[in-house]
């Protein structure tokens, strides 16, 4: 597709859109009692270019559904004004999102889950990538995209909270890197 | 560390395409040499392989022929390439695949592994993507982790274990014991994942739910040691021991909590020492305060405790973060019904966040002042509304009109201030208020013939200022023609009077008529208007015939038919005139059978615009209901009728009586039914089972919005607690329930439930709702669901 093409109409697509989603309201509304306990449904990091960076999806997702929620997140979050509100309405779900740097950290919360705390879940993802990497930025998160799934995968499991201190995920961190580094020597092969 | 050389080759070739076509030849090319890479056999470069793979998947392209190969790669003895398998399985398998199904065995090997590591990599990915069979295959093996003594496999263990009871609920049993011995752990990412596994279980099952009751002193306990105890440098997030701890545990005791008097006791304490002690400088603090809030909104607290969570959410309107206010108001919606004077202390900053930048925290302000508009603030909050409304951004417009009107509605002090504020409205959102907007608000001034020289006056100066309204101009136009005596008059007690001359009523008028912003229904509206002045007026009739007689050749039919029509009227039904352009008689809502009446009087095809609109939109509701339920009686499926049900049941009773042969019938079979009013009313019974009755009864509010009232009775010999009713309805229907009057239902039908829900539905879909029944009958709980396809009444 051109690109001129979506210069163009970007705009007042972007604007249609939004005001779609956001009015959207829910499929199905029970009486106010409904108060089960859900999880994170998804966590999308993405460039400010619209380039996805990393996927995680914690409820089964055919391709199709994923690559339309992956559309309408990145329509959603991109045009937002850097001093608005974090939280937005999208179908039956809350997105909350963050922009560090030059990536946006995306998450969907089910209707009860605290919008606050998903922020603080976010925040500490970036402080472990931040350990790990030394001073992460973009690139590192492009290059070595696999490791930040594994840290990612210490951190959060089943779209929950898996360990709440900081330090227990970096220690877990190296010894699997060192567990992985022994054993290719030990199999004389060459690093990973 | 060293990264994977070929891997990062790979991306950084990608990267340096310069367009879209190059980088799908770069990518074909990978693509191609790695699927020639899993054909052969063991080689060293496996795992780079499938990262590639990996991250080609992620860019959006296919890679489905990369899942035999994390198969294979899961199934290897070394880690590295465990590690790349299994997050492969994560990325590419999921529960619908069949290639998920051949990793079962291999988990199940790895969650035997002596090394914890490989442990972690198969309890991960069971967790993210473990289909049910999997799940009942490898509960057991979970179960005996959650044993072990190592607290970083135990941790893993536990939230798998939660992945395991939401896919497959029966399991929720087989954990209970060792969930209940996990919350004596230590560490804290075990505890984490011991209340995240005892919420779950509760969740799916009343009966574990009674039994984790008695943990409340043990959480509460654990709570205490994270609030007072100093710093941990583990733990601590500015100032907040293992914020995220104390959150899940805050939301177990909400549940815990929930209708039992003794637990909710347990608690108080505790949560007013959290709501004090805990920071709110920073949003960690005020996550975990607004936790505390929802949990003590949610369960039996003291009133000194509501008043504290109320003002918590209060002192959060007024800080500085846009999200906390957004999260106050979203707390404050929940809660406005329910406590409504509380949040009315709050209502001024409520207010003064319609005037905030952001557009999410307008709306919920906009919505939060709608639902907090009573009699006595009505005069000030309207002020402010109508100030909204003048500079809100234009997604919002419809919702506040509407929201204006229903306000000004319910509680308007005067008609005067009623007809003032809805003019208001259409002088600065004209273009967005609804179709009805103009019928109801010319009932609403024929009702009001007090100040119909006032009302006239007003609009008649709204006209000359500004014909872009179409709904103004609309009700303008109509009025001028109905009471344009009045306007000529020139006195008027109300306001200054201005003086006004024939010649000068018809030129506003025929500018209406000939401006290019005028719509059709404008215009006919205009022309109708122009007719009706001929016999209030005295000097210009001809001015009127002419203008008539040039709108007979207009390219617009129904204008032209008007304006035909109307010159018959001059020629050669003259005498007649006067009769037929008389003062309109006081319209009524809401009866059908009068309406149809009127207009079937009327000898000469009158088009009365105002009426015809309000018969339209009064008309469809009954009628689409009718015809559907006619024609599933011509096609045969005779659809049950509930039972018990009064005016709609013999309704329709007499739809089977009558002839059912040609279609033709139809249209007689409405036109017989439309004299017939409904009663108030009607009652159906929806669900009657083990001597618990539920009925069902609705009136009609308004074009859209509808009140249905349910009424649970108990005729059993026990008395029956905890019950509560969950409704849900199709989409774009929106729901709201009311607080139920109690929850208990004595014996022998000793005293009725009634709660309240009300519906909006502004699309007029067919109206359905599905209604879940719960409630605890000697011991056991009883679950029921039941649909209604059809409302009484409807």
């Amino acid at each position: 597709m051109a690109k001129s093409l979506q210069s163009c109409f970007f705009n007042q697509v972007i604007d249609r859109v939004q005001q779609q989603v956001e009015e959207s309201q829910f499929y199905f509304t029970l009486a106010p009692r409904e108060n089960s306990v859900k999880e994170l449904r998804f966590l999308l990091l993405f460039s400010r270019q619209g380039k996805l960076r990393l996927q995680k999806w914690f409820v089964p997702t055919s391709d199709r559904e994923r690559k339309k929620v992956i559309r309408d997140m990145i329509m959603l979050v991109l045009p937002r004004q850097p001093r608005t509100c974090n939280f937005l309405r999208w179908k039956d779900l809350k997105i909350v999102y963050k922009r560090y740097a030059s990536l946006y950290f995306c998450a969907g919360l089910e209707e009860q889950d605290n919008e606050l705390l998903a922020l603080e879940v976010l925040h500490r993802y970036v402080e472990l990538l931040d350990k790990y990497f030394g001073n992460v930025c973009e690139l590192d998160i492009i290059f070595n995209f696999e490791k930040a799934y594994f840290i990612l995968d210490e951190f959060l499991m089943g779209g929950e909270v898996l360990e709440t201190s900081k330090f227990a995920v970096n220690v877990s961190m190296e010894q699997a890197d060192t567990l992985q580094e022994t054993m290719e020597e030990y199999m004389s092969k060459p690093a990973y | 560390m060293s990264p994977s050389v070929p891997l990062q080759e790979m991306i950084r070739a990608i990267r340096s395409a310069r367009t879209q076509c190059e980088e799908r030849g770069v990518i074909q090319r990978e693509c191609a040499a790695i699927r020639a890479q899993f054909r052969q056999t063991d080689n060293g470069g496996r795992s780079h392989n499938l990262a590639k793979l990996l991250y080609v998947h992620m860019l959006g392209y296919p890679a489905h022929f990369g899942q035999m190969e994390c198969v294979r790669m899961i199934a290897s003895p070394r880690y590295s390439e465990k590690r790349v398998g299994y997050l492969g399985a994560m990325m590419l398998l999921d529960e619908k695949q069949d290639a998920s199904l051949l990793i079962t065995n291999s988990i199940k090997n790895d969650l035997s592994h002596s090394n914890q590591y490989v442990q972690s990599l198969a309890l991960c990915t069971l967790a993210c993507m473990g289909s049910a069979e999997m799940c009942r295959d490898l509960a057991p093996e979970i179960d005996r982790l959650l044993r072990s003594s190592n607290s970083y496999i135990k941790k893993k263990a536990a939230l798998c274990a939660v992945h395991i009871v939401r896919k497959v609920h029966d399991l929720g049993e087989l954990f209970v014991p060792s969930a209940r011995s996990l919350l004596s752990e230590k560490n804290h990412g075990v505890l984490h994942g011991a209340v995240v596994l005892i919420t779950e279980l509760c969740e799916r099952s009343p009966e574990t739910l009674e039994r984790f009751r008695k943990t409340v002193p043990d959480l509460v306990q654990i709570m205490k040691g994270l609030v007072i105890s100093g710093y941990s440098p583990d733990h601590d997030v500015a100032g907040v021991s293992d914020p995220f701890l104390q959150v899940r545990i805050l939301r177990l005791l909400r549940i815990l909590g929930r209708n039992n008097e003794a637990a909710s006791d347990a608690m108080n304490d505790l949560l007013a020492q959290v709501a004090t002690n805990t920071d709110s400088t920073k949003t960690v603090g005020n996550a975990v305060l607004y936790e505390t809030v929802l949990t003590v909104l949610d369960i039996k607290s003291e009133s000194g405790l509501r008043v504290l969570a109320v003002n918590i959410l209060g002192r959060f309107l007024l800080n500085n973060d846009r999200n906390i206010r957004y999260i106050a108001m979203t707390s404050l919606q929940k809660i406005v019904l329910t406590d409504h004077n509380a949040v009315q202390r709050h209502r001024g900053t409520i207010v003064d966040c319609l005037k905030d930048q952001d557009a999410s925290v307008k709306r919920r302000a906009l919505e939060l002042s709608l639902a907090l508009v009573s009699a006595s603030n009505i005069r000030s909050m309207m002020k402010e509304l109508l100030i909204f409304l003048s500079s809100c951004p234009p997604e919002l417009r419809a919702q506040a009109a509407s929201g204006i009107f229903n306000a000004a509605e319910r509680y308007a002090p005067s008609k005067r201030w009623h007809i003032d504020t809805i003019l208001h409205v259409l002088t600065t959102a004209g273009g967005d208020v609804r179709d009805e907007t103009v019928p109801n608000l010319i009932q609403l001034i024929t009702n009001t013939s007090e100040l119909h020289c006032y009302t006239v006056h007003k609009l008649y100066r709204a006209l000359l200022t500004d014909i872009s309204q179409q709904p103004l101009v609309q009700v303008a136009c109509w009025c001028i023609g109905e009471y344009g005596d009045l306007l000529l008059k020139g006195e008027c007690q109300e306001t200054e009077a201005v003086q006004v001359t024939e010649d000068d009523v018809l030129d506003a008028l025929e500018i209406v008529l000939q401006s290019h912003m005028s719509t059709p229904t404008t215009r006919g509206f205009a022309l109708t208007a122009t007719m009706k002045l001929s016999t209030r007026i005295t000097d210009n009739v001809d001015r009127i015939r002419s203008i008539v007689s040039i709108y007979g050749s207009c390219i617009d039919v129904e204008l032209q038919q008007r304006a035909v029509e109307y010159n018959a009227l001059f020629k050669k039904y003259d005498h007649m005139r006067a009769a037929v352009l008389e003062r309109m008689p006081v319209i009524q809502k809401n009866s059908l059978g009068q309406t149809n009446g009127e207009l079937s009087e009327e000898p000469m095809k009158e088009s009365q615009p105002g009426k015809v609109k309000q018969e339209e939109t009064a008309l469809p509701p009954q009628p689409a209901g009718q015809v559907v339920d006619l024609l599933d009686l011509l096609g045969g499926s005779q659809e049950p009728l509930q039972p018990g049900s009064s005016v709609a049941g013999s309704a329709s009773t007499q739809l089977t009586a009558a002839p059912t042969s040609a279609g033709g019938d139809l249209l007689d079979l409405l036109g017989g039914f439309e004299p017939t009013p409904l009663a108030p009313a009607p009652t159906v019974t929806v669900y009657e089972k083990n001597g618990v009755t539920l009925t069902l009864s609705c009136e009609q509010q308004s074009e859209s919005g509808l009140t249905v009232t349910l009424t649970a009775s108990n005729s059993t010999d026990s008395d029956i607690s905890g019950f509560t009713l969950q409704a849900a309805v199709p989409k774009s229907v929106q729901l709201q329930m009311r607080a139920p009057s109690t929850d208990c239902l004595p014996a022998h039908g000793g005293a009725k439930l009634t709660q309240l829900v009300v519906l909006n539905n502004p699309n007029k879909v067919n109206l359905k709702m599905r209604i879940r029944v719960s409630y605890t009958c000697q011991g056991s709980v009883v679950q029921d669901m039941v649909q209604v396809d059809s409302f009484p009444g409807l």
